[in-house]
């Protein structure tokens, strides 16, 4: 078997398993009430301002 | 009965609650003392030669604040017999588990890029040149865990975290003033008023307290120890015994720096020590050594957490108690991880402090989430049971977790943009 014969078949196989983990992880088991829904929401918005804010920052420091 | 014999019995009575404490001690002494960690070390150093004592009353608060935290960990781990990354993706689905993986994956390596930064910095002031800092610090930690099982491994790193005390005798050696230590220290105050450079201090404060990878790292342990519903508590005692010891050696640290280098600006720990050496060389050199097992103590925990989580999600086998040949996937992400992060600081001209400044704003990104988590998971009734979290458990979490997100967000912030609490 060759080295990129190999490297592909690693590559297909781990591929392949995150597949069967996203499908064995698609529902979450945690019922998703009211106050869960908005932490997790409230989470979303948290994460976007804060990566925005490092997408803002490296950006301004790599143009100067 | 007489008194002699009452003695023996009470003492036979001690030593078997002392001995089954000795086998059950471990993740959560072994959590928060790597928590003293090289980025720890150099925070606590700064805050001394900045505020003196002033702050050390705030060390303190920080110890209820940190078990509380921990103490979550301790109960879903033995509990639910599943890491914090699997219990996340079991509970809120792929998107969620992929997002708190990941992010534990890069946070985990630059934090452990910045431990062989301390490392390597502290065996350099004894003439030790990187390349073999770093050299044998791999094959140390690969002898750890390919040499034994989970409880050898657990053993070698509790000597580890008895040499991280020896900030203690260090301390004593530069002849504290103790009476104002108690005048300085004790009483809430903030010197020079609470300005913008005082909650930055006080932000990296909280923020090498509570740091994300010690929430995947002491659930993940405690799965591996084999701990059960019946040992938590005392998993609890282990953790609040971790965090005090943690926190009075950050004290120690402080007071040692503001005894010798109040006044002066440190930018590491590293730079620390040396200064300290000019004052007095043992105390200089303790400082040192305790650097260098810091560094150690942290890379030791930071590379475990990151391969038990990726072994949790993806099935391999991921316990110490198993070989390579049955647990191959395991054992190469932990080498993998280890090997590039010791690398990387062997590059010449390296962006080691982008790096370390890098860490604290990542690190930013998954603790709110992994808290938020956290919480909502000892909420779950159905697998918790009576393990769940109370309603004052939950005020007092839910608190000291609200607090933690907004200044660790404010510490995230200031460290992109250093004027703006100016």
């Amino acid at each position: 078997m060759s080295i990129a014969h190999a490297v592909r078949s690693l590559f297909a196989g781990n591929l392949e398993k995150i597949r069967d983990i996203n499908r064995r992880y698609a529902t979450p088991r945690i019922a998703m009430s009211l106050p869960v829904r908005l932490a997790l929401l409230a989470l979303r918005v948290y994460l976007l301002l804060l990566v925005g804010l490092l997408v803002y920052k490296f950006t301004i420091t790599l143009m100067q | 009965m007489n008194f002699i014999t009452r003695c023996y019995y009470l003492f036979r009575r001690v030593w078997k609650s002392v001995s089954l404490y000795l086998v059950l001690a471990g993740p959560g002494l072994v959590v928060m003392i790597a928590d003293n960690d090289a980025g720890g070390i150099t925070t606590y150093a700064a805050t001394g030669a900045k505020y003196g004592y002033h702050l050390i009353w705030f060390l303190l608060v920080l110890i209820p604040v940190a078990y509380y935290v921990q103490e979550m960990t301790v109960r879903l781990g033995a509990v639910t017999k599943r890491g914090h990354a699997e219990a996340i993706f079991d509970g809120f689905g792929a998107f969620w588990g992929w997002f708190s993986l990941l992010d534990l994956m890069l946070v985990d390596w630059l934090t452990l890029v910045t431990e062989f930064i301390g490392m390597t910095a502290a065996l350099r002031i004894f003439g030790v040149p990187e390349w073999l800092t770093v050299l044998a610090v791999c094959l140390l930690m690969g002898f750890m865990v390919l040499n034994g099982r989970y409880w050898t491994w657990e053993k070698i790193a509790l000597g580890f975290c008895l040499l991280n005390l020896i900030y203690i005798p260090a301390a004593f050696l530069v002849h504290p003033p103790i009476g104002q230590i108690l005048a300085d220290g004790i009483i809430p105050n903030f010197p020079g008023g609470f300005n913008g450079e005082m909650f930055f201090f006080l932000m990296a404060n909280i923020g090498t307290t509570i740091a994300p990878w010690m929430l995947f790292f002491q659930q993940s342990s405690v799965v591996d120890k084999g701990m059960r519903e019946k040992d938590i508590p005392w998993g609890r005692f282990d953790t609040w015994t971790g965090a005090i010891i943690t926190v009075v050696v950050a004290v120690f640290i402080v007071v040692l720096t503001g005894t010798i280098l109040h006044g002066v600006d440190i930018d590491d720990a590293a730079q620390a020590s040396a200064l300290v050496m000019q004052t007095n060389r043992y105390a200089g050199t303790m400082m040192a050594i305790g650097l260098f097992d810091a560094g150690l103590l942290g890379a030791i925990c930071i590379s475990l957490a990151s391969s038990w989580a990726f072994g949790e999600i993806f099935g391999w086998a991921h316990s110490l108690n198993t070989k390579i040949k049955e647990a191959p996937w395991f054992y190469v992400s932990y080498f993998f991880t280890l090997v590039s992060a010791g690398l990387v600081v062997l590059i010449p001209g390296a962006p080691l402090v982008l790096i370390t400044l890098f860490v604290q704003v990542v690190a930013v990104t998954l603790l709110p989430a992994a808290l938020v988590f956290l919480i909502l998971l000892l909420n779950d009734r159905e697998t918790m049971g009576g393990h769940c979290n109370t309603r004052s458990q939950n005020v007092i979490g839910g608190l000291i977790i609200g607090t933690i997100i907004v200044l660790s967000t404010c510490y995230g912030i200031s460290a992109l943009f250093p004027g703006l609490f100016a």
